[in-house]
């Protein structure tokens, strides 16, 4: 007894040596500017809380935090990457970062992706964070897109959750008979549209087609691309969607939903503590996987990932590249994720799910139910120019579904221009 | 002999300012305005210029293409649908000229209250053009709004102002014209406390009264006026661009853009990174405007030869 005692005492001496020793090695000085575009009051709160305990461990360190809105950010950034730059930046992964990329204002981080740290617990969301064979940064959440829909309406109409295209319709129309929308949606700021193409395009032809096409080598015009926009088609003629959706911003659409005027919303899992403040309850509200189209097709899901940078002009980027270890670690990732903080799914491997029934089947239907891949989301899989003038085709289908034909025709001259 | 001192025609010697003075001063007076007008306007417009014969995403390399963006313009059907909107823009917003003055001749006149009233009539005008696009965006909601349920009242069917793609620009106009109307009135208003009250007695014991006294007496003296509101309508037409991006962001599809939003969305806009091609969209807005602008300093020029 008195032994063990002993020897744990000894071991614990070892632990506290080797941890100062390791803090030692990494005192860090000088400054660091931090630049985050979580502007929401709940995501503020928790980075502003993550940056306080990252300053307990190095208070050596100068930190500068500037919150600038998540819209303003957008274009904000241009410039100060190139003027005045911090030493870490938000931002977002796959094509979204290309153009920061291909202009050299993005620090390449592959030594860290390097580091077995990361290496062996950020595995899967290293191809979004990856160009040219480089990483650029590194992910600090990631959050399901999938359909949210009213239990209880489901429940009152004898509808269970659909597993393919035909249930899928055959919902629709006993909603739709019964007085109810199938699902709401709000398209003036275009992506959300977007959205659904992503799914319906996924779904009908398969993750690999979608990247050929966001990588500019299926024409527009192509009877595969028609195809998509066909079974689309056939829920937009059904009367699926709610009307006038072209005014309404997301969030305006929400109310449809919480009515009951409408009963599903394809959207990421930010939409659920709206729904649930506006009064829905997690016996009223679930989730289910968009449902296969083409049998055979393997299931592939968005899921948008928000990161982390280092700009190439950034002066402090030893203690930058501490701060960006710091954030993807099993602990810190495991906390800003819960459902107090950002309410979204870890991309740390070894780090837990909190304990939220939307969290949870997200994380299980990423991990175990989407083998055909994980796309970003459309306008980050596009490039800008692209995806701007798609979606703003994608609304103008889903209000004038004849137009269709010429939408594909503009589309492909945009395509032919911008990847040439 | 004594010599007459004469007076020094020979001045003490004066510095070259001292001696310039008369021709300097005024440049120097005009130094601080010229050097920011051309710092931020002149130098500007040559800039625009220069960058739209590239093709520059604003971070990379800029590539020298000509006139290619040009040539893209010709065949854009959005900027032809935006260069349209303008134009409806510039039209329908002169309505804001004779509204405002019908408003004026009708404030004009002494009843208790009557600058409560006035104040009501301005109050738009002092309304962020934000808050109006909001209001005007909430009074037509298709199923909450308060013009459905009007039109509705009198049994036609459910109208959706700017989800409408034929609709949605002449909706953001009215919801202009409301703060317009009330700048004109006040330019009117002030013009009518000019006019000369012989000349309308001397018309009354002529026999003119009604349309007659408007159109040949009263009109003719409140042309400053007129010019005035003439000059911020037609630039208030061509800036519209707030109330565009509250109401409907360019949408439904891109059907109510007008050529300075365009230029926003593809040069500075979160998918927007075409600086070239923005540039040669602001440049023909500057041609546009251009007309307009040499029509003013012409007429202001011939104004100021007359007296």
């Amino acid at each position: 007894m008195r032994s063990t005692l002993k020897a744990s005492a000894l071991a614990l001496t070892a632990a506290l040596a080797a941890s100062t020793a390791f803090a030692g090695s990494h005192s860090l000085s000088g400054d660091l500017k931090i630049f985050l575009d979580t502007s929401n009051p709940a995501p503020r709160a928790t980075m502003e809380a993550m940056i306080a305990r990252f300053q307990e461990q190095h208070p050596g360190l100068n930190i500068e935090t500037t919150v600038i809105d998540r819209e303003a950010y957008k274009t904000q950034i241009r410039n100060f990457l190139t003027a005045d730059a911090p030493d870490v930046a938000t931002w977002y992964a796959a094509n979204r970062m290309r153009p920061y990329v291909e202009a050299g204002l993005f620090e390449d981080v592959s030594d860290l992706w390097a580091e077995p740290a990361i290496a062996e617990n950020l595995a899967s969301t290293k191809g979004a964070m990856t160009i040219d064979g480089k990483q650029w940064g590194v992910p600090y959440t990631y959050y399901q897109w999938g359909i949210y829909y009213r239990k209880d309406l489901y429940d009152q109409f004898g509808l269970s959750e659909p597993t393919n295209w035909e249930e899928m319709k055959s919902n629709c129309q006993t909603l739709l008979d019964n007085g109810v929308k199938c699902y709401t949606i709000g398209t003036k700021f275009l992506w959300t549209a977007g959205g659904w193409f992503d799914y319906l395009n996924l779904r009908t032809h398969g993750y690999d087609f979608h990247m050929e096409m966001a990588a500019g080598d299926v024409a527009w015009t192509d009877d595969r691309v028609r195809q998509t926009f066909a079974n689309w088609r056939e829920l937009i003629d059904m009367g699926a969607y709610v009307d006038n959706h072209q005014n309404y911003s997301w969030q305006e659409a929400l109310p449809f939903m919480v009515n009951g005027d409408a009963a599903a919303y394809l959207m990421g899992n930010f939409a659920v503590a709206p729904l649930r403040e506006a009064g829905l309850t997690d016996d009223q509200l679930d989730f289910y996987q968009f449902p296969a189209i083409t049998e055979g097709v393997a299931m592939a899901e968005d899921a948008p990932t928000d990161t982390f940078h280092i700009p190439a002009n950034a002066n402090n980027k030893e203690a930058a590249r501490e701060f960006l270890r710091f954030v993807v670690s099993a602990e810190e990732q495991t906390v800003i994720n819960n459902g107090q903080n950002l309410g979204q799914l870890p991309v740390n491997a070894s780090a837990s799910i909190d304990d939220d029934k939307f969290l949870e089947q997200g994380f299980a239907m990423l991990s175990s139910n989407s083998p055909g891949g994980v796309a970003q989301f459309f306008d980050r899989d596009f490039p800008a120019e692209m995806a701007a003038e798609a979606m703003q085709g994608f609304q103008e289908f889903m209000v004038f579904p004849d137009n269709l034909d010429d939408i594909l025709a503009r589309l492909e001259q945009v395509r032919q221009r911008v990847y040439k | 002999m004594t010599t007459a001192t004469l007076p020094d025609t020979d001045p003490p010697k004066r510095g070259w300012y001292k001696r310039n003075e008369i021709a300097v001063t005024p440049w120097l007076f005009l130094a601080p305005a010229i050097l920011f007008f051309a710092v931020y306007v002149i130098i500007p417009i040559f800039q625009s210029f220069s960058i739209s014969l590239y093709d520059w995403d604003g971070l990379g390399q800029a590539e020298y293409i000509g006139l290619a963006n040009y040539q893209e313009l010709m065949n854009d059907r959005a900027f032809e649908v935006s260069l349209w909107n303008n134009l409806k823009w510039l039209v329908c917003y002169l309505l804001a000229i004779p509204a405002g003055l019908f408003i004026a001749l009708f404030l004009n006149q002494t009843v208790t209250g009557i600058r409560i009233y006035k104040s009501l009539f301005f109050f738009p005008f002092v309304l962020s053009q934000v808050v109006v696009g909001l209001v005007f965006a909430w009074f037509y909601l298709p199923n909450e709004g308060l013009l459905p349920a009007i039109v509705g009242w009198f049994g036609f069917g459910p109208v959706n102002v700017l989800g409408d793609p034929s609709w949605a620009t002449y909706g953001i106009i009215l919801a202009g014209l409301w703060p317009q109307t009330a700048y004109c009135m006040i330019l009117y208003l002030t013009g009518l406390n000019a006019v000369d009250p012989e000349q309308v007695e001397a018309a009354r014991l002529d026999g003119a009264k009604g349309w007659k006294m408007l159109w040949y007496v009263i009109i003719p003296q409140l042309k400053p006026a007129t010019f005035i509101a003439f000059v911020v309508t037609i630039i208030g037409a061509l800036r519209s661009f707030d109330l565009i991006s509250i109401m409907t962001n360019g949408g439904p599809f891109g059907q109510t853009r007008v050529l300075s939003f365009y230029m926003f969305e593809k040069a500075l806009s979160e998918y927007g990174f075409r600086m070239g091609y923005g540039a040669a969209i602001a440049v023909v807005l500057f041609l546009i405007m251009l007309v307009f602008i040499a029509y003013f300093l012409w007429s202001m020029y011939r104004e100021e030869k007359g007296h």
